[in-house]
């Protein structure tokens, strides 16, 4: 059992980087990435699992970060948004976003990265379909969406 | 933000059924935590213990047998990717891939999905066309309970809170069954979702046995006896010419409530619609055909 109120160590490794932390059982892996790793990137929205501002991939997957708890991710790999580009070499997601002008006010677009992250990773040519259906629960108030899939989808290597 | 709470991890169904039994109102089960924390950020649920249910043997598991068995910790995404499910329920795996959204899916779990008894639920809907009992344990023993008789109505379950959902129990359908799942709705959760199975009679040409259970609409999902007597016995090739009978069966059926969702109305209504539209996919899936354009607005189908 862990007590209300106490720390337990955990030990994560954020973007290729092995830390040590002590959180609360209580504390949001998002509180834990934006206020103790000084990791801004995932954005609090909804707070209900419905946008997709928040999306890190733990061990590979998405998840809300909003609504998971920091002690679930011990032990696993956690990629933010931050750990995407290769020093200043962008990642091909990033570099396809940024090609077909998928970005404007850009505060979907961290979690709009690690979504498409974990679809490539899943399926290295994804279809539009594939996009949409994948994007499902990933809110941009902006773009009207159609930039993002066509972005997605030619870094798949598809011709949108 | 969260309340702080004590967080138990046990590895054992008799250790978590212990410690709901001994500290009684203060503790709640938790697996994905993807309604759970939701209702305790907003304060409405002030647990001083969570019990962690991720980590009990077997709960993580899918078997086969003469049924099939999701343990209560088996996420929505191993559903879909599972070679069992594919190989015994395709249609589930079908299902389970379009519930909520890839978080959630990634996280949230099949027992979560039914103790939480959302009357917004593809699972619950789902399960009842394929006689789903739940497996419930605690230190008193297991007892296993009909699906129908499990969820009591919106977010209320026949279990007691000493209890532990373990497992749920699927029988898949013959094979030849020609079955279809169709979801609608504009918001994040379903406003209506629609199973149906026609199993064949042995002869193959006649449907021996039908199963259409509705959900979302009411306050728990429901087969509809009505509307299965009138398509039982009907030839294959004759099947849309009972479409109108069975959606008015099906329409006449349902009690729902003005909601956010919509009218009481506008939701039998659309009860008559999507049990014709289900019906028309699944006499295509029955005679082996293609089924039609299936491009519904805001619907999607499994
Ligand atoms: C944005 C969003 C969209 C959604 N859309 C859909 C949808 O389209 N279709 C659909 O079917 N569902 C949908 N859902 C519901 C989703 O399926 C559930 O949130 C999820 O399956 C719950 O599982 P969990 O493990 O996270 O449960 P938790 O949040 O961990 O628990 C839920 C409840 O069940 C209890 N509980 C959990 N496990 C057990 C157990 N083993 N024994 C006894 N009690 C237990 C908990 O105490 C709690 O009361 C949606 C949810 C969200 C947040
Ligand atoms: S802030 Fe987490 S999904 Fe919207
Ligand atoms: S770019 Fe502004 S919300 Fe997507």
């Amino acid at each position: 059992m862990i007590d209300a109120g106490a720390r337990v160590p955990i030990r994560l490794v954020v973007n290729g980087r092995a830390r040590e932390l002590a959180v609360a059982t209580h504390a949001l892996l998002l509180d834990v990435l934006r206020d103790d790793l000084d990791l801004k990137g995932a954005k609090r929205s909804c707070d209900s699992q419905v946008c997709g501002a928040c999306t890190v991939l733990v061990d590979g997957l998405a998840v809300s970060a909003c609504t998971y708890l920091a002690v679930e991710a011990d032990g696993c790999a956690v990629l933010t948004v931050e750990g995407l580009a290769e020093g200043d070499t962008l990642h091909p997601i990033q570099r396809a976003f940024v090609d077909a002008g998928a970005v404007q006010c850009g505060f979907c677009t961290a979690g709009m990265l690690l979504t498409a992250r974990a679809l490539l990773d899943e399926h290295a040519a994804p279809t539009r379909e594939q996009v949409l259906h994948y994007l499902r629960g990933s809110l941009c108030r902006c773009t009207g969406y159609r930039k993002i899939v066509e972005a997605i989808v030619a870094a798949g290597g598809g011709d949108r | 933000m969260l309340r702080p709470f004590a967080l138990h991890r046990p590895g054992t169904a008799e250790e978590a059924c212990g410690l709901l039994a001994r500290l009684g109102d203060d503790a709640v089960p938790y697996a994905g935590g993807t309604e759970l924390l939701l209702l305790m950020k907003l304060g409405l649920l002030r647990p001083r213990h969570l019990i962690d249910v991720k980590r009990v043997a077997g709960f993580d598991a899918i078997t086969d047998g003469a049924r099939l068995t999701l343990g209560a910790a088996v996420t929505h995404r191993a559903v879909e990717r599972s070679p069992l499910v594919g190989r015994h329920c395709a249609l589930l795996a079908a299902v389970a891939r379009h519930v909520a959204n890839v978080r959630v899916r990634n996280v949230g779990t099949v027992g979560g999905n039914l103790a939480f008894a959302d009357p917004h639920s593809d699972l619950a809907t789902l399960f009842l066309t394929l006689d789903a009992t739940v497996e419930l344990v605690s230190g008193r023993g297991r007892r296993e309970l009909p699906l129908t008789d499990f969820v009591r109505g919106a977010w209320e379950t026949a279990r007691a809170p000493d209890e532990l959902l373990a497992s749920v129990r699927l029988t898949p359908w013959p094979s030849g069954t020609a079955a279809t799942y169709v979801k609608f709705g504009v918001h994040e959760r379903p406003t209506l979702g629609v199973a149906l199975a026609l199993c064949r009679a042995a002869a193959g040409a006649r449907v021996g046995e039908a199963r259409l259970a509705i959900g979302c609409v009411d306050a728990r999902p429901a087969r509809v006896p009505a509307a299965e007597a009138r398509l039982t016995g009907v030839a294959v090739a004759e099947l849309e010419d009972v479409a109108g009978a069975v959606a008015e069966a099906a329409a006449a059926a349902v009690d729902p409530a003005d909601d956010l969702h919509g009218s009481a109305d506008y939701k039998r209504a659309m009860v008559a619609v999507f049990v014709r539209r289900a019906l028309r996919i699944a006499a295509a899936r029955a005679r082996g055909d293609v089924a039609p354009a299936a491009r519904f607005p805001h619907a999607v189908v499994a």
